[in-house]
Parts: C-alpha cells; sequence; structure tokens
C-alpha cells in the first residue's frame, strides 16, 4: 500500500520541481536578453552564424545588413534552447529571426526586407547613430554627378 | 474588390492549399479580419518535411482593419490570430499585411520566401 502511495506520489513531486527549475531558467534567461538587447545597438538572433545562416529568413536578414554594412551581435537559437525558447517569449514574436535596434525589436524577415525596400531602414539605423553603406554610396554618386 | 487577371491567375497556381491547417488558417484570418483578398500558400515543400506537411505558410491578407497600422502591429495582429497553428506545428510564416489601397497600386506579385538552408529540425 505504501510503495502504491509512494509511486503515485512521487511524479507530482517530480513535475512540481521541474516545473520551478523551468520557472527560473525563464526569468534567467530574460534577463539575459534583457542585457544583450540594451547593450548592443543592434542584434540578430537567427539560426546558424551570419557566415553560414542555416534558414533561409536568417540569410535574408543577414545579406539585408550587409547591404548597409552594419556590424551587429548575432545569436544562433539553434545552439542554445533555452534561448530560442526564451527570445519568442522576450518580443512576443513567434517566429526566427528577430532584429533589435537599440533594445527595441523591429520585426522579423518580412519587416526588415520591406524596411530595407522602403528606405525605412536607413533611417532607423540613422536615429542609433549607424550610416548605411547604401547611403555612403548615394553621396558619393551624386558628388561625382555634381 | 476588383482584381487584376494577373493576381488572379497568380491566386489560382499559388493558393490552392487545401490541408487542414491551412483552412483553418484561411477561417480565421477572414472572419477576424474580413479580408478583402486573401492567399493561405503552403510552402512546406520547399523544405526538408514530409510530403503533404503544413509548417511552412504564407499568408496575404488585404483588410480596411490594417488601416493606420505600423507593419508591426499588423504582423502581430496576424500572429495572435494564428497563435495555435504556431503553438502547433506551423513553423514559419512569412505575411504580407496591406491595405486595400495599397494592395490596388502594388504590384500584386507575390515573391515565394527564400530557400531552405536546413536549419528546420535540428
Amino acid at each position: 500500500m505504501n510503495t502504491i502511495l509512494i509511486r503515485n506520489v512521487s511524479p507530482i513531486y517530480k513535475n512540481a520541481f521541474k516545473l520551478t527549475s523551468r520557472l527560473f531558467a525563464d526569468a534567467a534567461i530574460n534577463d539575459k536578453i534583457d542585457k544583450i538587447v540594451k547593450n548592443n545597438k543592434v542584434v540578430v538572433f537567427m539560426k546558424g552564424v551570419p557566415d553560414a545562416p542555416r534558414c533561409g529568413f536568417s540569410n535574408a536578414v543577414v545579406q539585408i545588413m550587409r547591404m548597409h554594412a552594419v556590424s551587429y551581435d548575432s545569436h544562433d537559437v539553434l545552439a542554445d534552447e533555452n534561448l530560442r525558447q526564451g527570445i519568442k517569449e522576450y518580443s512576443n514574436w513567434p517566429t526566427i529571426p528577430q532584429v533589435f535596434i537599440n533594445g527595441e525589436f523591429v520585426g522579423g524577415c518580412d519587416i526588415m526586407l520591406q524596411m530595407h525596400q522602403s528606405g525605412e531602414l536607413v533611417e532607423e539605423l540613422k536615429k542609433v547613430g549607424i550610416k548605411s553603406a547604401l547611403l555612403t554610396a548615394d553621396e558619393a554618386k551624386k558628388e561625382s554627378s555634381k | 474588390m476588383q482584381l487584376s487577371i494577373r493576381t488572379v491567375i497568380l491566386s489560382r497556381q499559388m493558393s490552392n492549399t487545401t490541408g487542414v491547417i491551412a483552412n483553418s488558417i484561411r477561417n480565421k484570418l477572414q472572419i477576424a479580419l474580413q479580408a478583402k483578398h486573401m492567399e493561405v500558400i503552403n510552402e512546406s515543400y520547399m523544405h526538408n518535411v514530409p510530403k503533404g506537411a503544413e509548417t511552412h505558410f504564407k499568408v496575404v491578407v488585404v483588410s480596411d482593419k490594417f488601416d493606420g497600422l505600423a507593419l508591426i502591429k499588423r504582423h502581430r495582429m496576424v500572429n495572435d490570430l494564428l497563435k495555435e497553428e504556431l503553438q502547433n506545428g506551423v513553423h514559419a510564416l512569412s505575411i504580407v499585411a496591406k491595405t486595400p489601397q495599397q494592395w490596388e497600386t502594388s504590384d500584386q506579385v507575390i515573391e515565394s520566401s527564400p530557400n531552405c538552408r536546413g536549419g528546420f529540425g535540428k
């Protein structure tokens, strides 16, 4: 009788323990992400690394950043499952990649692509003191045609 | 709303997605956003998933409800409406969210998403 009782009860303890340890982990990852996005002007959470993206959407964001010659802090969510879940909760955004500028969540691949096409990205970068290479190239062109 | 012939052809080719999840996506967006135009495109075939899988989608939604809302807010609306799907197997969701006016003046060509680079399921 006693053994049955213990057997039945112990999984509940185990689950309760798991649950609390998960909650602590969540709080820790939240703080970690908060520090990352607030200490860097541009941060990209992506699949893979800039030299070897492992998802087409992440690759598109890398290519956009490259065109603007923006240096950024990148984090590979495939290397850290805790980060992969944590970032989705932090920004309340369900997909990867995710781009942050000046601590603010800006968007994923679709939004970056549209901001790039509309010229909005150049403006957003300017606001945080980053001059896009596209702007520099534009000015050089105007200068030479004078 | 009047649609150009090109759009109709395009949507016939691209959005005849009829899976269970595709239908659920279509219904939820239609009801909540009263879309004037909608395409639900299953792009799963571009990825390393079983045939007929419903994991990667692109949705095109044209709605008055997007009027005056920044892109990120429109995307958040769509993401929120499809929360259940995104938590249960839908892994990628690409969104085109336009107002009827923006749609009319755009070229109405929906480009397909970038190719997979093998990160899925890893």
